[in-house]
């Protein structure tokens, strides 16, 4: 746990450390807006609801969090700090995780950042604060599996561009896994059943359902199990590619 | 003594390619063992393997009398790594970098700090304390390397390639470093550096193509050089036909062969056996009243003893 800790406290001083956290969140946030009050309409609808909002949040996600995680062990392979990490005493679960963690964070940072939003809808009229929130929560817990998916693949590779478009394009597929872009693909050489459990993999459709409000168990597990089954996954990469 | 490091029949391949092969090696404290090889010899491989990096396709290792394939956490607690090059995080400072690692390897507060300061004092980092590591010359990364590897003052230190691509200097600063701390330490230091094994080692060995072709004291070494125990005299060419028929009907010298350069000639005196021929030389010379400008005998190149070792093995490739 203390070195899950020290190395999230390491991450985030090396976030810190360069313009990679300022230029993330400023980008991070300009981008929220811009989407929110322009093809959004946050005010013409009239609404006090933050849905213009969130709605595009799977589709800002979808390049701003391979931006953020195409480094995690790319950069550490290509600089060769890999080995250091790996020869003192700290198991690959806890390596995954504090890196992942303190990426994470970074998200929650930005996200947490967007409160003025969530202030003018207060005060322009009364909205659902619970909806809001399970917003909240959706979209972390959605900026976190795909986080996890661009570490994994972050790992299969030195170079951050490779890592960056195997994730957006991974990411892009798990979005949209439960639309007929995607199912079609499969449809015709799988059998229903198989099809069905890919549909039943899509953020979107799992995303769509808590930020309106709905926070079903299911979907918070679906969200959880994905992450942690992507950090595994991570982890075993890591694993093979230092042998290699 | 007790035993710092001890390897058994190491094997490693990377799909078809064998980079350490059978490879066994045993290091006792207060030994520093040289580790030498060509480039792509299997020497960095190997020092993956011992610090927990790489898992070995098979064999076993022992640091300290801790089983690190079994126990690598208790195992890696007992090691000090400079991986090739030194890598860093770049971003951070010495300070930092530092305090980070002395986190992970479990330092409590108060020993953490007394052993940075220690450290810094040590290695002479003092002045770029808090300076980011990439603005930092070469020689101090390295040092900062080394600063890391001995942070926790660990009864193994496991240093590769610790002064490649430093200047002289520079190879001079850490070769006088790791003196300093070699007395209680269990030592191993891959390098293609040959004057590294003479200034720093007390024993080498030498592998090419992942497999031990030999393993002994530096002199021990030189001793396997054809040349070695040659006696050479440097005289004026004029008095070299004399003093040359003279010294090639004595029994105890094999062969005799002659170099003219200008009006010198340079006669070499191979011996028959383990025979020390400067007595005799020196005699010889002195009865025919033929004035020397040089006397020597060789004690071998550890260079040409390199080359000769690892390129009947290396030169397949």
């Amino acid at each position: 746990m203390n070195r899950i800790a020290a190395l999230f406290k390491r991450e985030m001083a090396g976030y810190f450390a360069t313009p990679l956290a300022y230029v993330f969140v400023v980008i991070f946030l300009v981008l929220m807006g811009v989407f929110t009050f322009y093809p959004g309409g946050f005010f013409e609808r009239g609404q006090a609801d933050l849905e213009p909002f969130f709605v595009w949040h799977p589709w800002l996600y979808l390049f701003l969090v391979p931006a953020l995680g195409m480094r995690l062990w790319a950069e550490e392979r290509k600089s060769g700090t890999i080995e250091l990490l790996f020869t003192l005493p700290l198991s690959m679960g806890e390596a995954v995780l504090g890196k992942f963690l303190a990426a994470w964070a970074m998200i929650a940072l930005s996200l947490a950042l967007t409160f003025p939003i969530w202030l003018s809808v207060n005060l322009l009229g009364s909205p659902d604060n619970g909806v809001i929130l399970a917003g909240y929560l959706g979209s972390l817990l959605m900026a976190g599996a795909f986080l996890a998916v661009s570490a994994a693949l972050s790992a299969l590779t030195r170079n951050q561009v490779i890592a960056f478009v195997l994730s957006v394009c991974a990411c892009f597929a798990f979005l949209l896994s439960g639309f007929p872009m995607v199912l079609d693909a499969f449809r015709p050489w799988l059998p229903g059943a198989i099809v069905d459990m890919i549909a039943a993999l899509s953020v979107l459709r799992h995303f769509d359902a808590i930020i309106r409000g709905v926070v079903d168990l299911r979907d918070l597990l679906f969200f959880l199990s994905f992450t942690a089954l992507w950090l595994y996954l991570g982890a075993w990469i890591i694993q093979r590619k230092k042998t290699a | 003594m007790q035993t710092g490091i001890s390897v058994h029949a190491l094997r490693k391949s990377f799909s078809d390619l064998v980079a350490v092969d059978n490879l066994s090696l045993t290091v006792e404290r207060g030994e520093v063992l040289g580790f030498l090889g060509p480039n792509g010899a299997g020497k960095s491989t190997t020092m993956k393997m011992l610090t927990g990096f790489l898992p070995p396709d098979s064999g076993s290792i022992s640091i300290a009398g801790i089983d690190l394939l079994g126990t690598p956490r208790a195992a890696k607690e007992k090691i000090g790594y400079l991986p090739e090059g030194a890598p860093l995080y770049a971003e951070m400072t010495p300070e930092s970098l530092l305090g980070f690692v002395a986190k992970l390897r479990g330092l409590n507060r108060a020993t953490k700090e007394q052993r940075l300061i220690e450290v810094a004092e040590r290695i002479h980092l003092r002045e770029v304390w808090r300076q980011p590591i990439e603005t930092l010359s070469k020689g101090f990364k390295r040092r900062v390397g080394l600063a890391l590897a001995l942070l926790h003052d660990p009864e193994v230190l496991i240093l590769d390639e610790p002064t490649d691509g430093l200047d002289p200097n520079q190879k001079q600063e850490i070769r006088q470093l790791v003196r300093e701390i070699a007395a209680n330490k269990t030592i191993i230091i891959s390098t293609h550096i040959l004057e590294e094994v003479d200034a720093l080692c007390s024993r080498a060995m030498i592998i090419a193509s992942g497999r031990e072709v030999a393993n002994g004291t530096p002199a021990e070494l030189r001793a396997r050089d054809p040349q070695h125990g040659a006696v050479t005299l440097t005289l004026k060419s004029a008095d070299a036909t004399t003093l040359r028929s003279v010294l090639e009907r004595q029994s105890s010298i094999a062969k005799v062969s002659a170099r003219q350069k200008d009006a010198i000639t340079t006669l070499q005196l191979m011996p028959q056996g383990d025979i020390d021929l400067l007595p005799l030389a020196a005699a010889t010379a002195k009865e025919l009243e033929t004035p020397l400008q040089g006397l020597q005998r060789l004690e071998g190149d550890l260079n040409r003893v390199f080359r000769l070792l690892t390129q009947a093995t290396g030169g397949a490739k």
